[in-house]
Formats: structure tokens, sequence, C-alpha cells
């Protein structure tokens, strides 16, 4: 029972994965990247992670992609024709297909571990374990990832100043741009 | 096997209709309170044969509009359906489903009334009791904008368009400051050494005492403003305010789709409501310092009962609340709506949980 819903979710978020890759209209492709994010949380619910299942819908599915259709719409994004790839996108996606095919080549196998200590299946479960391990074990991770987004939020904010009042306090420099 | 099936379904069936049913007398409430409001009757005509013809009962319940809904459903089932030539035709069709399923989702995690059992062993009544309640249903509600963003974009003239765009950046925004809003209660429920919960019956199980409202009023007041934003009601009625954009997001859809996003629109309501009294004002609990069980009808089918109709009182005076702001209350601006958004309800929310944040830490070290 458990196999066959694994293997049905999988099918079901690899289908619209690609879906959201080969769709020509950008509000198809959204649409199925919901889809995808949807498929991903009820793999995190097999997993027994409850509470990253709900997280993952509430953030990516319920704000995220809503952003991007906000902005599809808002631009009109028109459909666009199918473009054949550049030699170097190709070359790079290959490559890291790849790479991706022999890292879970190498984890299924088992010549690899996961990484340090991996936690016991099920801990997603346990909310107050889930949240000692997020700031015990993975606490780097957590402040890396933490950093990133700042730096992504400083970014935001520098690019979306306006130039008017950049030029307001520096004239001279204002001009020369 | 099959049987425990059956009663699963059959008690989601129950929650559903009943669901519906509130729904469909919230849009009567609606009517009837709005024309007191103005100063007008209300809807006070619509009759059934023999019920309406029963002596003093009859004419009473025709003139409390009470056969009204019947009648209210029937039209929208049997209304022209117009399908417009310029709607993407299958994101038009899908918006008002996308519409009432997360509406009718939510409602299974929301616990309603509690009995204690033979063995003395106190069981709350709701669909699915998941540890991560509060999330789910925010989880869940949050996928409900998409079925105005693609409501709006589908019907594809101006007014719905605006409509849509208004709803995402509003819903998005109000989200933050409710999620917000609530962390305090579940860190106070949450003390070191028991196990950790987000669910909802154990936030009624700690209001045995003082309710959240009294603890945390200004976490209520931001949830309740977030609640009323959240779900399109006015002053945020921004999305379908009809005196700017005629029927906002859904100007273009008529007959059974358009009854679909209004009984959406009621069923969050409805749906808002149970869970802020839930929160803030003590679920099944009659008064603070006051439980059923303190009164000795805590025991068996007379305390689901009882806990189920406290529980239904309450949900329904809050949704009251929502219909008498509604007529009471003008639109806010959309400038208005944004501001009060980000700049005083978030900044709120933040300054109120690092409030408790230092407060329970305190508490907890003394």
């Amino acid at each position: 029972m458990v196999d066959f819903f694994f293997y049905l979710f999988s099918a079901f978020t690899l289908a619209c994965g690609l879906l959201v890759v080969l769709s020509r209209n950008p509000v198809n492709a959204a649409v199925f990247l919901i889809l995808t994010l949807l498929g991903v949380a009820s793999l995190f619910v097999m997993l027994q992670a409850y509470l990253l299942a709900a997280v993952q819908v509430l953030v990516y599915a319920g704000a995220v992609v809503v952003l991007f259709l906000f902005i599809i719409m808002l631009l009109d994004v028109p459909e666009s024709a199918r473009k054949r790839f550049k030699p170097a996108v190709a070359l790079a996606a290959g490559l890291s297909g790849l790479v991706l095919i022999l890292g879970v080549g190498l984890l299924v196998s088992g010549a690899e571990t996961a990484g340090p200590e991996a936690p016991a299946a099920g801990v997603g479960a346990d909310l107050k374990a889930y949240g000692e391990y997020l700031f015990t074990s993975y606490l780097l991770p957590l402040q890396v990832t933490g950093f990133l987004l700042l730096i992504a939020m400083i970014g935001v904010i520098l690019l979306s100043r306006k130039p008017s009042a950049a030029a307001d306090k520096e004239p001279a420099e204002a001009k020369t741009r | 096997m099959a049987v425990d099936l059956l009663i699963v379904v059959g008690k989601a069936l129950a929650v559903v209709v009943v669901l519906m049913g509130l729904c469909a007398y919230t849009v009567l409430a609606e009517r009837k309170v709005s024309s007191w409001i103005q100063n007008r009757v209300g809807p006070n005509r619509t009759t059934l044969p023999v019920i309406g013809a029963i002596p003093v009962l009859g004419p009473m319940l025709t003139r409390l509009g009470l056969f009204q809904p019947m009648a209210d459903g029937l039209k929208f089932l049997f209304k022209e359906d117009i399908l417009p030539g310029h709607v993407n035709k299958v994101y038009y069709m899908l918006a008002p489903v996308i519409a009432l399923v997360p509406a009718l989702l939510t409602v299974s995690v929301v616990p309603f009334g509690q009995y204690v059992d033979a063995d003395g062993v106190t069981r709350p009544l709701i669909l699915a009791n998941l540890d991560i309640g509060i999330l789910f249903i925010f989880a869940i509600s949050s996928l409900g904008v998409y079925a105005i963003i693609l409501a709006g974009w589908a019907a594809n003239s101006k007014y719905p368009f605006l409509g849509g765009v208004r709803a995402s950046a509003q819903m998005i925004s109000y989200e933050l400051a409710m999620g917000l809003s609530v962390l305090p209660v579940f860190l106070w429920i949450n003390t070191p050494g028991a196990p950790a919960t987000l669910s909802l019956v154990a936030v009624v199980d700690a209001q045995a005492g003082a309710w959240f409202v009294l603890l945390m009023p200004l976490s209520a007041l931001i949830f309740l403003i977030s609640i009323f934003a959240e779900t399109n009601r006015a002053p945020f009625d921004m999305p379908e305010s009809e005196s700017e954009l005629v029927g906002g997001f859904h100007t273009e859809y008529s007959s059974f789709k358009f009854g679909l996003f209004f009984v959406a629109e009621y069923a969050h309501m409805i749906v808002g409501s149970a869970i802020l009294v839930l929160l803030f004002f003590g679920g099944w609990h009659p008064l603070p310092w006051l439980t059923l069980a303190d009164l000795g009808l805590a025991g068996g089918v007379l305390g689901g009962v009882l806990s189920t109709l406290v529980f239904l009182a309450k949900t329904l005076l809050v949704v009251f609340f929502f219909i008498w702001v509604r007529w009471t209350v003008p639109r806010f601006r959309y400038d208005q709506v944004m501001r009060i958004g980000w700049r005083m309800l978030l900044p709120l929310a933040i300054a109120n949980l690092i409030a408790y944040v230092l407060f329970l830490a305190w508490w907890v070290t003394r």
C-alpha cells in the first residue's frame, strides 16, 4: 500500500515537474509548479514529516507561487515559441543531470551515507525532536540559509530603490549614470 | 474495515452538510441583519406549502425568512449558466472548484466539541485530530487564493483581473500578520518538558482557566483583523468591491459557478470564526474559569452535544460580528489596506511576539 502511494505521488510529482519546464504558457507552468510542490508535500507526508509537508504547502504553494502568478499576470508574459537549446545550456544541463543521477545512485547502492548522523526515520513527526535537530545538528545550514535570504533581501531593496531618491542625494553621480 | 470506512465517510458528510447548512443560513442572516441595520424588513415572503400553512408558526417562520435559503439555492442551480466567449475555459471552470475545496477541507481539522467516554477519557469531536492542526489550516486556506487569482485571470477582462491582482497582494500581506499573531498562543501551551504540539484541541484544553483573549488581547485583535482580510470581508473586500470593480474576480461568473464562490466565501468566514473561537475564546468552554466538567455536564452524549452547542453559539456570534462590521464600516482604500497590513499589523505582530517570548522566558525560568 505504502509502496503504491509512493510510486503514485512520485510519478505525479515528476510528471508535473516536467510539465513546468515544457509548458509554453507561463500560467500553465506556474499551475504545474503548484501541483509539483503539492506532490512533494505528499511525499513528505509519506515520510511522516507532517510539519515539513504543511510548511511546504504554506510557504511554497501558498505564498511563493502566488507571487510568481502575480508577476506573470501583471506583466502579461506571452506564450513563448519553442526555442532550441543553446549548446552550452544543453551541456550544463546534461552534466548536472549526470551528477545528480550519480549521487542518487551512490546513495541507493549504499556506497555513501547521507551525511553526519542521519536522523531516525519519522523524526519529522515529532515537532520537538524536529526543532532540536534544527537548532543543534543542523544549526549551520540553518544559519547559512538565513544569511542567504538576508543577502537576497538586501539585494532586492538595493535593486528596487527608485533612482530618483539616489539622484536627490548625489546629483553629480546621477548625471554621469 | 469497510464499516470503519463507512463511518468515517458518514462523519465527514455530516460535518460538510452542517457547514453547508450554516453557510446557507449565514447568507440569510447577512440579508436579515443588513436590512435591520438599514431599517428594512429583509426577505419575508418565501414560504413552503405545508409548513407555511401551520396557524401561528408558519407565518412566523415565513416572516423570519427561514425558507429563503432553499429558494436561493434553487436559483443558483437553475439560472442560466453563461460561458463567455472570451474566457480561458479550463481555468474559468476550475476556479470555482478550487475556491470551494480548501474551504471544505479546513473544516476537517477543526475540533467542535468533546465528551468523556465510559472509561473517563476526554475525547475531542473532530474529523482528523492532527498534531499540526493550525499549520494544516493555514496551509490549506492559503491555497484558496488561487481560486481568486485564476478566476480573475481566466475571465480575461479588466475588472476581474484587477480583483484577482488585489486579492493575491492582500492575502499574502495579511498571512504574515495572521501567522505571527497565533505564535504566542502556541508558545504559551508548549511548556518545556512536555511533548510539543500545534493541535487546536490542546489550545482549547489550555483555556480551561483564563481564555487567551484575556491573556493576549493584542494577538486576538491582530488575528481578527487578519481573518477579515483573508476572507475578503468588508472592510477588506478589495477583490470584489462592487462600487469600483463591478463584482471583482467573479464579475464574469453566473449561476452555479458564482454560487460556489459565494458558498466558499461564507464557508471561509465560518471556519475563520471557528478558529478564532478555538484559539482565543475558549472553544467549547462556556465561560472563562468555568468548564462543562466543572458543571458535571461533560459526560457521554450530553457532554458532546452541549460542548458542540456552546462552540457553535460562540462561532455564530463571531459570524454575526463579521456581518455587523460589513454593514457598519466603510471599505478601506487599497493603499490603506496595504498600509495597515505592512506598516501597522506586521510590526505590531512582531513586537507582540517578542514581548511574549521575553515574558514566557522569564516566567519559565523564574
